[in-house]
């Protein structure tokens, strides 16, 4: 019998968004230390690869002022993981930071820094992000157009590779389009000498970067087809990379209800939506792509007679979408069809589960998707903060022990990237790229 | 309590005479853990951590991230990083300083540098060496602190209100973008931190000259300053006050502390001879900008309370080594210290704001606002 394979799987800290739910009896501070501990010591209780924390760089706003239905405030991404690294010892530490709103050689001496602090623990999510809107808080401002963003970070972190390669031992001289960085790197060599690249972007041009540059993909594609189809379409990309299989672990977001039966579980899925789209949370949710104030509409009631404005954007902060008459008629001929209200509708699109049953249940699901390499396993959001994966631990975990796919302890001293089983860096390389094909031997 | 001077030490990744060894294992949490809880057990107030973008010696790490590393493993003591000004993104200096307040519940501070700005610009190839005129860098870093107040007060302290009725998790009426726009960036939103537990960190700087103790007196709460003798120990006070009154600075005054290279010995001798073997492993005197005193822990203390007497609210302790002198400070000076009446015993809770005789800081937005609800 073939040796199962074994499922990785990262923690997220809930975020910004309608998902995280703060009315709840147990909703906790989303900045006071205390939720950190909790949610660290949980994490690691839970034997996951790496905690994930996503970056603020901007409050966002929704019809011209500050968007208030959601959770809101975070703390500053590496300094937070900083401190975690202080009261833990074996989970990765991961968060995202944007390569259009730093500069590589600070970053690179933080990263660098962050992997010493933790015994090699680090790993950074790569996002681009270029409006105008978060620029306004940084020097660079501005807007970089689609192309160009995925050229910058290339090279971003092409610059940061050779910062943590050369270390203390030798001075650094890069000439490129959007960086000049010459001199001595403060850092010496870290732990895992580069912490591990994550990548999240979903475009042709983001899954060609993830095939070159990345570790671990953050994937939004957790249902079991759309999940194996993007694990096909990616690691499929590696070859010509000279990578293999298991050198991209491909971890897709995924949120869960657990309940003590199927049905306990269908009806916790129900609450759980209800708390996580509000009456007002369904209204604004419209209105971005409605374009305009909606806020005389019933949310109990059908979708707005009127047509969305175009070209106009309410919510700033978050993705746009591209193309609003399209979206609302979809919309409309699902509502009218389903009869749905503005906010069962919303929650029908927005409030789904990736994974609703038992903690045995679940757990198959998870086994199976990974054993038949729908995916190497998942990010797992919990719906309140810090408590929200405190079931899953509990419950979900033993089951995925018990099923001989996930592991019954930390390995002493690993780093992130063994926690994730990934083959280790080329010596000396910038690259992952292990040996073209088509390259003369 | 404001009688009690306050002692702070610098550390760095070694100690602050080159011809002393490396501090050993100097990029493992479990070192600076260890250096940091002695310093806490001594009862010393707080620690600056040094900084740059330029390599020194074998290299050092990150200082805001040593900070926050440590505050979970500490309870006491302020823990005050380097963040330099001339090429790092003021919102993220802002930010990240006010992360460390949450880790470290309230004892977060910030040693501003503008840093070795002309040999870090290329480093970052976005600024050209040759224009960098020391008076911009030192208008930038006053706009940098500017920025980084105006964020750090953005969220008011009851801006969360979890107001499930009307469906809203804050009042965004308690929320406040900082619209800057200075000569040499801008910030225009508010903080995505929520206020810090102290209100406002503890901004300090080491300052040399007039136009550094007017950075300090526009928008510092401590200075750091260097006299050589007891005769400028005085002059320089007078120059900070003057600084003060030139910048016409209201509210507290500027706290004051005296920077001294310290090297400790059993007797004034062997500390003396001490710090000539250092000379000779260096190959030259030691030169620093602080004066070196290398004596008795008695000797040391003295000197403390003579200018503690002209108005020093503090004293800044380089160690020559690491951890020796560090050692000696907490296990030799302090106790004297406390004896004498001039220092507490170290067992103070609190903030950091607290320990530095700092009142609380106020929201320039809910004083606004009660303003306005007098009016």
């Amino acid at each position: 019998m073939s040796e199962k394979r074994r499922i990785h799987l990262a923690a997220h800290i809930p975020g910004v968004n309608n998902t995280t739910i703060w009315s709840a009896p147990d909703a906790g501070s989303q900045i006071d230390f205390e939720s950190f501990e909790h949610f660290s010591a949980n994490a690691e209780k839970g034997l996951f690869d790496y905690l994930f924390l996503a970056e603020g760089l901007r409050l966002r706003e929704h019809k011209g002022r500050l968007h208030d239905l959601d959770v809101a405030g975070r703390p500053s991404t590496l300094a937070i993981l900083s401190a975690i690294a202080g009261i833990t010892d074996h989970i990765g530490l991961v968060g995202t930071l944007s390569s259009t709103f730093n500069e590589p050689f600070e970053l690179a001496k933080q990263l660098a820094s962050l992997d010493h602090l933790s015994g090699g623990r680090a790993g950074w999510n790569v996002v681009t992000s270029s409006d105008a809107f978060h620029g306004a808080n940084f020097r660079r401002g501005g807007y970089l157009d689609f192309a160009e963003r995925y050229e910058r970070a290339a090279e971003f972190v092409s610059v940061a590779k050779e910062l943590w390669n050369a270390g203390v031992d030798a001075p650094v001289s890069h000439h490129g389009k959007h960086f000049d960085v010459e001199g001595d790197f403060p850092v010496p060599v870290s732990p895992q000498r580069h912490p591990v690249v994550v990548q999240a972007g979903d475009s042709a041009d983001g899954r060609s970067f993830a095939a070159q540059h990345a570790e671990v993909i953050f994937s939004r594609h957790s249902e079991f087809d759309a999940a194996r189809a993007f694990y096909d379409d990616v690691k499929g990309r590696l070859g010509q990379w000279g990578r293999e299989e298991d050198s991209l672990k491909i971890l897709p977001a995924s949120t869960f209800v657990l309940g003590d039966t199927a049905a306990d579980a269908a009806e916790k899925a129900r609450e759980t939506a209800l708390a996580q789209v509000s009456p007002q949370t369904a209204i604004a949710f419209v209105e971005q792509i409605w374009g305009k104030d909606l806020s005389a509409y019933d949310p109990d009631g059908p979708l707005p007679d009127i047509e969305p404005a175009t070209d106009v954007t309410v919510t700033r902060g978050r993705v746009r979408h591209e193309n609003p008459a399209a979206v609302a008629k979809a919309w409309r001929e699902k509502a009218d069809a389903e009869k749905l209200s503005i906010r069962d509708l919303v929650i029908a699109l927005s409030g789904r589960h990736s994974f609703i049953g038992t903690a045995s249940q679940i757990a198959d699901e998870i086994d199976r998707a990974v054993q038949e390499r729908a995916t190497d396993g998942f990010v797992i959001v919990g719906a309140t903060n810090p408590h929200g994966l405190d079931d899953f631990v509990a419950e979900v975990i033993p089951e995925l022990q018990e099923r001989g796919s996930y592991r019954t302890s930390y390995d002493e001293g690993a780093t992130l990237r063994e926690n994730l089983d990934l083959p280790p860096l080329v010596p000396g390389s910038t690259s992952l790229v292990r040996t073209p094909v088509g390259a003369a031997q | 309590m404001s009688d009690h001077l306050r002692i702070a030490t610098a550390l760095g990744a070694s100690g602050w005479h080159p011809g002393a060894a490396g501090l050993d294992r100097a990029f493992a949490l479990a070192t600076w853990r260890e250096l940091i809880g002695t310093a806490e057990g001594a009862g010393i107030d707080f620690v600056t951590i040094e900084d740059s973008f330029v390599r020194r010696d074998a290299g050092h790490l990150d200082a805001l991230l040593i900070a926050s590393a440590v505050a979970p493993s500490t309870s006491r003591i302020g823990l005050v990083p380097t963040v330099t000004t001339a090429h790092t993104e003021p919102f993220h200096v802002a930010t990240g300083l006010q992360t460390l307040d949450h880790a470290s519940r309230g004892r977060g501070g910030w040693r501003v540098q503008i840093g070795d700005a002309r040999a870090e610009a290329p480093l970052f190839g976005r600024r050209d060496p040759d224009a960098l005129p020391l008076g911009d860098l030192l208008d930038e870093a006053g706009d940098v602190i500017e920025v980084a107040r105006l964020l750090w007060d953005s969220w008011q302290d009851d801006a969360v209100i979890r107001d499930v009725e009307t469906g809203r998790y804050f009042d965004r009426d308690r929320i406040h973008g900082a619209h800057f726009n200075g000569r040499f960036f801008g910030v225009e939103g508010a903080s995505i931190v929520p206020r810090p537990p102290q209100g406002q960190l503890p901004v300090t700087v080491l300052a040399h000259a007039a136009p550094v103790y007017e950075l300090a007196a526009r928008h510092a709460d401590v200075v750091y300053v260097t006299p050589s003798d007891d005769g400028s120990a005085a002059a320089l006070l007078g120059e900070v006050r003057d600084a003060e009154h030139r910048v016409r600075r209201t509210g507290e005054s500027l706290r004051v502390y005296a920077d001294l290279l310290v090297l400790l010995g059993d007797s004034a001798a062997s500390a003396r001879d001490e710090l000539a073997r250092l000379d000779e492993a260096a190959g030259a005197p030691l030169a620093s900008d602080a004066l070196v005193v290398a004596t008795t822990a008695d000797d040391l203390v003295n000197r403390i309370a003579a200018w503690h007497a002209l108005g020093y609210a503090g004293f800044r302790l380089r160690p020559a080594r690491l951890p020796e002198d560090l050692v000696r400070i907490g296990r030799d000076v302090l106790p004297l210290l406390d004896a004498a009446g001039l220092h507490g015993a170290g067992d103070e809770t609190g903030t950091l704001r607290t320990r530095l005789g700092l009142p609380e800081a106020p929201n320039r937005y809910t004083d606004s606002q009660k303003k306005e609800a007098v009016a």
